[in-house]
């Protein structure tokens, strides 16, 4: 299983990055980790023309403290968030969500900021990064913007990025140690999550990330609701599904993806987390 | 910024463009040439003829191809050749002290971990990187760390005691 041929550059800088990006178009992918591209590229289902490697860029795996907020480097790798003391006092959702992405080799592979511009539904972290309302901070011939978590995903795999724009940089606000859950359902250990739901307390509300229930990483917005008047953590949790649209395949059909948001939620609530 | 490679993606390449390349390997440079679309496990294997790294699914699940990259484990069929410029790659050749086995796969031999064999390979790096990271604390962590690799005699009893073991003697020579 080798992918088709491609044209491979290495940048040393993000403005190199950039130039190539703006040069090449929508015939260039960007990979870094490569464990999102590589698989598809090795199936044949992309078959990218250029590739341009992130790997030469030795500047953006920070992990740091910037004000209220965590500010974390596109290519801060899975295993980087999960073992970082700075995230798991700060920000602890995110640390133990990238503790429970793939298994360890995929984890010292993949990168945050990889995860968050492939826009899979079916990840772990941007669902955390949903729920934890974060910010992904995007760079293009124009410069840097920043754009809400919530207005990033468009479509399944499609994301409010430019073809010349590549994510720098993914912020979160220091949320310490506000009650936080993690649930991700999976027949074996190295599945993806049949359904996950990500839950972050905040004062008087919570945020609530869905995994897997829709063509895009979700926000549980009816929940999200309910949590703000008052409601019990049973009527919270009734809603998750509320607005979904999960598909029904050969992990469940959709009215079991609909009961899974429902019960991880309620776990999630109560601060249980999948290991 | 470095062009490796001008290939074309179509059919009608013959032979395709091989570009040079340097890896470390067991702390050694091997001085080789690859297509950039290459997989970093068959280079290993092929081109530098270190066939101890085995090929499994080849999809990123089973972890018979596991290799170090900079001390850390990583599946080396979801690894371009050309990543791995610039950094550390150890393979299971380059565990071994001459005749002495490295600690992991002596608590291999020492409790049995293996049957057929064709999954040590992988078992014994993921190991050797868990075991560094601290993982090796309790037969649970052991067993979650080590859920990328799959034994299909399914003889992950003795693989988590050889680990456990190997953690024991480890900790102990500090």
């Amino acid at each position: 299983m080798t992918p088709a041929p491609f044209t491979y550059y290495r940048p040393t800088s993000v403005a190199d990055a950039i130039s190539l990006l703006t040069e090449h178009g929508d015939e260039a992918k960007l990979i870094a980790g490569g464990h999102s591209l590589l698989p598809i590229m090795k199936l044949r289902f992309a078959a990218p023309e250029v590739l341009i490697d992130l790997g030469g860029i030795d500047d953006l795996d920070h992990i740091r403290v910037e004000g209220d907020e965590i500010a974390i480097g596109a290519l801060a790798r899975h295993v980087d968030l999960e073992l970082s003391d700075l995230l798991r006092a700060e920000a602890p959702l995110l640390a133990h969500t990238a503790g429970v992405v793939g298994d360890c080799q995929i984890r010292h592979r993949g990168t945050f900021g990889g995860s968050v511009a492939h826009g899979d539904p079916s990840a772990d972290l941007p669902a955390s990064l949903m729920a934890l309302r974060g910010t992904i901070v995007v760079e293009g011939p124009g410069g840097r913007r920043s754009i809400a978590v919530d207005d990033f995903y468009t479509g399944f795999l499609e994301t409010a990025l430019e073809p010349d724009e590549l994510v720098v940089e993914l912020r979160v606000p220091r949320v310490g140690d506000a009650p936080w859950g993690y649930q991700k359902f999976r027949r074996r250990g190295i599945d993806w999550a049949i359904v996950g739901v990500a839950y972050q307390s905040e004062p008087g509300a919570g945020g609530i990330g869905l995994v897997n229930m829709g063509p895009t990483t979700l926000r549980a917005s009816a929940s999200e609701a309910a949590l703000r008047s008052g409601a019990s953590h049973d009527e919270v949790a009734a809603l998750a599904a509320e607005g979904t649209s999960p598909v029904g395949d050969g992990a469940g059909s959709s009215e079991y993806r609909r009961h899974l948001a429902r019960v991880l939620l309620s776990r999630a609530l109560a601060g249980r987390s999948t290991t | 910024m470095t062009e490796l490679a001008e290939t074309t993606n179509g059919t009608d390449t013959a032979v395709a463009a091989t570009v040079p390349l340097t890896l470390r390997v067991n702390g050694k440079d091997h001085d080789t040439a690859v297509e950039p679309r290459e997989l970093l496990v068959d280079v290993i294997r092929e081109r530098l003829g270190l066939t101890g790294t085995n090929v499994g699914c080849e999809t990123t699940s089973c972890g018979a191809c596991t290799v170090l990259l900079d001390d850390r484990s990583v599946k080396s069929c979801t690894v371009l050749a050309v990543q791995a410029q610039g950094r550390e790659i150890t393979t299971i050749e380059g565990l071994a002290d001459g005749n002495t086995l490295h600690p992991v796969q002596a608590a291999f031999q020492r409790c049995h971990g293996l049957q057929c064999g064709f999954c040590t390979p992988g078992m014994v790096m993921a190991s050797v990187s868990l075991i560094d990271e601290g993982r090796a604390t309790d037969e649970k962590s052991v067993r979650a760390a080590l859920k990328g690799n799959l034994c299909r005699c399914t003889g992950y009893h003795n693989i988590v005691a050889a680990v456990l073991s190997a953690a024991d003697e480890m900790e102990a020579d500090k």
